[in-house]
């Protein structure tokens, strides 16, 4: 169980969330660019430090101002998919899907044993040597995955998973996204400005706008809210 | 059938279209012929489409044969065995083994003291940042020989910091500590500007990740960013030893000019002018194989740097 109650001051507009996410429950944040999808995000990842509120993880406060808590990003075990996947240039598929059981200083044969066991499983075995800049988009989405999958994390956190992706790849990777999600049974929150994958991918959906929650409800409603005018085109 | 019939039709089409093309063609043909000054002033656009090619191309050749012809001209005339003789020169060898030693330490001090720096210009705002870009800067700007007489002020023997220095029984100009003084004077923003740009370039998001996945910042540092930034950094290295091989100015006004103890090539070819100019030949062109060497170095380095960026 996550639990978010935060406020942090931007450049254009205050960004104030109370959010809850169940364990194994798959979030979808939807908003336009700008709204502060991603500074939430990061603000969960501990790249951003919130002004005020707190943030716990299945009862261990992340962040808590009253309490002075404030757990460094590498303390906090938190599966992060970036929007442009952020692969290490420098290293091939298979240092970037270890890089997170190195910095775990995991014994080597535990690390070969499991870096073989997700990228078989992601279909990238194969393709283990080739170098993060030289392989497909479709790829890139699949290492970045399994990167963050590896280190077992107790939250999801994926910006914008799809939008590198052509069109046609991403209906099936819609599905596979949830299924590998869903097999965690870790909170999840998916960013994504695409209603399509709101309904595919998640189990609840929050609208944010200008930092706020204004709609919140079943992935399966999401839909419907671009029939709302300040939904589709938003109030600013 | 109605496979073979479509294609049929499709070359029906295109045989129409090409009696159409050549048809327009005759016309064209037709329409020129009677005109008799049309063909004139398509000599004058022509020749006007090649003085347009030949201007720029004589600009480029002078250009490039103004600066190819001293170094050629060093190459004919030097004579090879007096060149090789003149190795064995005492002078020669002092020189060439006090260059080598002196720049590869001066690299590996600036390297040292410049990353951090570089690091810190290129992620972190405080006050007073630009001014100390600007003094980071300025040995660029400034004449070696005033680079010079301020070490001297500052470090010698009666200088503001060397005054303090000497009451220890510390002296340090006119001896090789000096020279690598100098050298780092003047070096330093060759290459703090270099990693600055490399470590600019480095996009947050890695950072980010690394961070997110178990790294602390400077296991980060050491794993992601460095390597990233590695070949804007050694590419920043070679320009910071080729300008310390090269300086002349402040090390002869600070270091002096002592065979084996400070008189590096470029003294020693300037020294060496006055008697003997075989043996400046001879150095002067071991500083050109090393400095197209640099050239080199730097540019496939770059060049890698540049397509890393791309993807």
């Amino acid at each position: 169980m996550l639990e978010i109650d935060i406020k942090k001051r931007l450049r254009d507009f205050d960004l104030e969330v109370n959010l809850r996410v169940k364990a194994g429950e798959i979030l979808m944040l939807v908003g336009d660019n700008g709204c502060g999808k991603t500074t939430l995000l990061n603000l969960i990842a501990g790249l951003l430090k919130p002004d005020a509120g707190m943030i716990a993880l299945d009862g261990r406060p992340l962040f808590d101002l009253n309490r002075k808590v404030d757990v460094a990003p590498e303390m906090r075990n938190i599966g992060y998919v970036f929007q442009s996947y952020a692969l290490f240039p420098h290293m091939s598929v298979y240092d970037n899907v270890a890089f997170g059981l190195r910095t775990r200083k995991l014994p080597k044969k535990e690390i070969e044993f499991l870096v073989r066991d997700h990228l078989t499983g992601a279909g990238l075995w194969e393709i283990r040597n080739a170098r993060a800049v030289d392989i497909s988009g479709g790829q890139k989405q699949r290492v970045a995955l399994a990167r963050a999958l590896i280190i077992e994390p107790e939250l999801l956190l994926l910006d914008e998973p799809l939008s590198a992706l052509d069109v046609r790849k991403q209906a099936a990777m819609r599905r596979d996204l949830r299924e590998r999600i869903h097999t965690c049974g870790v909170p999840s929150i998916i960013v994504t400005h695409d209603l399509r994958d709101v309904a595919c991918i998640g189990d609840r959906a929050c609208l944010l706008e200008m930092g706020r929650v204004v709609l919140s409800g079943r992935a399966e409603d999401a839909v419907s809210w671009c029939a709302i005018p300040s939904a589709g085109t938003g109030e600013t | 059938m109605a496979a073979g019939s479509q294609s049929a039709r499709i070359a029906d089409e295109s045989k129409h279209g090409l009696f159409m093309a050549s048809d327009q063609a005759k016309i064209n043909y037709m329409i020129r012929l009677p005109e008799e000054g049309q063909e004139v002033t398509g000599i004058s656009v022509r020749a006007k489409e090649i003085a347009l090619k030949v201007g720029p191309a004589i600009l480029l050749i002078l250009a490039v044969a103004f600066i190819a012809l001293p170094v050629v001209s060093l190459f004919i005339k030097s004579p090879m065995d007096a060149t090789i003789r003149s190795l064995h020169d005492p002078v020669v060898m002092d020189a060439l083994r006090l260059s080598l030693m002196t720049s590869s330490l001066t690299t590996s001090i600036v390297i040292l003291m410049g990353t951090p720096v570089a690091y810190i210009h290129a992620r972190f705002h405080y006050f007073g940042k630009e001014i100390a870009d600007s003094l980071i800067d300025l040995p660029v700007i400034m004449p070696p020989a005033v680079a010079g007489i301020a070490l001297l002020m500052a470090f010698g023997r009666m200088g503001i910091l060397g005054h303090y220095l000497n009451a220890f029984g510390i002296s340090l100009a006119f001896t090789t500590l000096a020279v690598i003084i100098a050298q780092v004077f003047v070096s330093s923003p060759f290459y703090i500007r270099q990693a600055r740009t490399s470590f600019e370039d480095v996009d947050r998001s890695f950072e980010s990740a690394a961070r997110t996945l178990g790294a602390s910042r400077t296991y980060t540092i050491f794993h992601v960013i460095l390597p990233i930034a590695c070949n804007g950094l050694i590419s920043g290295a070679i320009m910071a030893f080729a300008r310390s091989l090269g300086e002349f100015g402040a090390t002869i006004m600070f270091a002096g000019n002592f065979q084996g103890r400070t008189q590096t090539m470029p003294l020693a070819i300037y020294t060496a002018m006055q008697g003997d100019l075989d043996v400046s030949l001879c150095l002067s062109l071991i500083l050109v194989a090393i400095s197209f060497l640099v050239i080199a170095l730097v540019k496939t380095l770059t060049r890698r740097v540049y397509k890393n960026a791309g993807n």
